[in-house]
């Protein structure tokens, strides 16, 4: 269709018709594709050729370079088209180019070596910047205007207040999930009372602050590094140290410090609406009326109980507003490092939420707390 | 130029836009001729961005009508829209390439969501816009953050080429360049145009690439279009019209052009 090809007199006669433009790639391709060159002059014609496109001219190059290394010498009847002579100026002008250098191999030992600094860098950074956070809070605390109320105020707002419908639903449902398990198997022992002691505890020790944790990590932490990410894309973060200013004490400080503030608050709502949870379902299930919850209630737990757990937000909290804005502040360059950023700051903070959780779980061990 | 009347490519016709109470557009006409390079001026806040993106059907305007071909692009949806759409590449201010894709990746980007080609046919291809477009044989490979201002704008150039469209619109295209590298650009703008018989339409503030390049120059004032040759439009009495091209900066790129090997147009 776009290529017919006779015998004339010893001589291979091209004709090239039709419209040689991108919509037909394709077939262009194939086309050139089926040209084998055989030694003979090639006789091109570009007589019945509609139009051709920069594209089109870059396969007719390709059908001449294809002629040229079969050894048909490459003649055109009438001239040879203008589109062609650009297109093939700048490919031949690439050929004549060193060939781009091969990629070096990674080797096993390099890939580790490298691995290993790049690690290593990681962790350099991550102390520096706790050291940046230290500083400024040490500031702080000696001139308390440096540590930017109104911009903590919003971020209280926008990560404790604003997630209080999702942290309560979510608590007052897996406590619910806790205690009827709970009833189910005590019950085979006839202490379906004790379901009382089994939510009081992993509500107030561990359920509230750890799931509000992971909401707020999952929430807030991804949010900390898409902002201050969008921000160094934008060059926005250059700009505040253009203007002299610390971006830490700008962008990361306010932003821990609002969820250190919002994080425990949160959980005395996730720990309310647990053993909220926990008394519903054993009003409903276990027919055990309000007031006999509570009573059951203070039995079970020591006086330390409710501290325990809540203790442990602004520490959680810390470490998911450093994760989140850490990573923020890493993002260079591209829209993907900012998914990928993002990503990495919320599996981290997670991570270590539990990691932290599980060493507060042997110090409270130790000191029978 | 011959007698005959020119071909019309784009022809907007009482474009209306209204953001809110701000009018922007009203009544707004315009047409641009096939083979000649287009320019679109106006003041800042004038709505020239909302212009371009109302040709490229990016934004439904409130009344009137953009042809593009014969088109109706109010009108045309799905397949025809694509087709519409796969007959002009565009350049963004700021050059709007992806920036988790190299430069190659980012010209055959277009070509592989519109043709089925072997991966070595694409590069080929890549490589042959890359090089249209004036960047170093190396530059394929960069990431957009890699480059300088000039090579962004000469990398979208390539992407917008990628389909050899007959019809390419430049919003910018020299704006945030040094002199030197937006005259270069002007002078590549000129060789596409002539060997590849493109229709250019381009949103600029620099005239001394107007004085350059343009054939005919739309001037958005007062919400609508007064459109002229260059040399018509500078004697245009309105009184904008006059201090923009007959303020400081004007008689400097006149002066420019006229000392231009070639320069008058």
């Amino acid at each position: 269709m776009f290529l017919s090809s006779r015998l004339v007199d010893g001589t291979r006669s091209l004709s090239i018709t039709g419209a040689w433009r991108t919509a037909h790639a394709g077939e262009l391709a194939v086309a050139v594709a089926g040209v084998e060159a055989d030694g003979r002059e090639a006789v091109l014609d570009a007589e019945a050729l509609e139009t051709l496109d920069l594209t089109g001219a870059f396969f007719l190059h390709r059908l001449e370079a294809r002629l040229a290394a079969g050894g048909s010498a490459v003649r055109w009847r009438g001239a040879r088209p203008e589109t062609l002579a650009i297109a093939a100026q700048l490919i031949d002008a690439a050929a004549a180019e060193v060939a781009p250098s091969s990629r070096r191999r990674d080797e096993p030992l390099g890939a580790l070596g490298r691995w290993t600094v790049g690690r290593g860098t990681q962790v350099h950074d991550a102390l520096e910047f706790l050291g940046r956070i230290y500083f400024v809070l040490g500031a702080g605390l000696l001139r308390p205007r440096r540590l930017r109320g109104a911009s903590v105020v919003r971020h209280v707002l926008e990560t404790g207040i604003q997630a209080i419908p999702i942290v309560a639903l979510i608590a007052f449902l897996i406590s619910v999930i806790v205690a009827y398990i709970g009833a189910q198997e005590l019950r085979q022992f006839g202490g379906e009372v004790f379901v009382v002691d089994l939510v009081t505890l992993s509500v107030l020790r561990e359920l509230g602050v750890l799931l509000t944790a992971i909401i707020v990590a999952g929430r807030s932490g991804s949010a900390f590094a898409a902002e201050i990410g969008v921000m160094r894309l934008n060059d926005e973060i250059d700009a505040l140290r253009a203007i002299g200013l610390n971006v830490v004490e700008v962008l990361v400080v306010p932003r821990i410090l609002g969820l250190v503030i919002a994080l425990p608050l949160l959980t005395v709502i996730a720990d309310a609406m647990g053993l909220a949870g926990g008394a519903v379902l054993s009003w409903v299930v276990l027919d055990i009326p309000f007031n006999q919850f509570l009573v059951r209630m203070q039995e079970a737990i020591a006086p330390t109980t409710f501290w325990a757990g809540l203790l442990k937000a602004p520490v959680f909290a810390f470490v998911i507003a450093m994760i989140g804005t850490f990573r923020g502040i890493q993002v260079r360059d591209s829209s993907r490092e900012l998914g990928r950023l993002t990503t990495v700051a919320v599996v981290e903070s997670i991570f270590m939420v539990l990691f932290v959780d599980a060493v507060f779980a042997v110090v409270y061990w130790q000191l029978d707390f | 130029m011959a007698a005959s009347p020119p071909e019309v490519v784009i022809r907007l016709r009482g474009i209306s836009n209204r953001f809110g109470r701000q009018v922007v557009h009203d009544g707004l006409d315009m047409e641009v001729h096939r083979g000649e390079i287009f320019g679109i001026v106006g003041g800042s806040g004038s709505g020239k961005s909302v212009l371009l993106r109302t040709i490229l059907g990016l934004q439904v305007p409130r009344a009137g009508s953009v042809e593009i071909g014969g088109r109706d692009l109010t009108r045309v949806h799905g397949r025809e829209l694509r087709q519409v759409k796969r007959g002009y590449g565009v350049t963004f201010q700021h050059g709007a390439l992806f920036s988790s894709l190299t430069v190659a990746e980012n010209v055959e980007l277009p070509l592989r969501e519109a043709l089925r080609l072997p991966d070595e046919v694409l590069a080929g291809l890549a490589d042959l816009k890359v090089r249209l477009v004036g960047l170093p044989p190396d530059a394929g490979a960069k990431y957009p953050a890699q480059l300088s201002g000039g090579m962004v704008k000469r990398a979208a150039l390539a992407r917008a080429l990628a389909l050899d469209p007959p019809l390419l619109f430049l919003d910018e295209p020299t704006s945030g360049l040094d002199p030197i590298a937006a005259n270069a650009f002007d002078e590549l703008l000129l060789y596409l145009q002539a060997s590849l018989r493109l229709t250019v339409v381009m949103v600029t503030h620099d005239l001394d690439s107007i004085h350059r390049t343009c054939n005919r120059v739309g001037v958005i004032v007062d919400r609508t279009m007064i459109t002229d040759t260059l040399a018509g439009i500078v004697d245009n009495p309105h009184p904008w019209i006059q201090e923009y091209f007959r303020g400081p900066r004007g008689h400097l790129a006149a002066l420019a052009a006229t000392r231009a090997p070639g320069g008058d147009r």
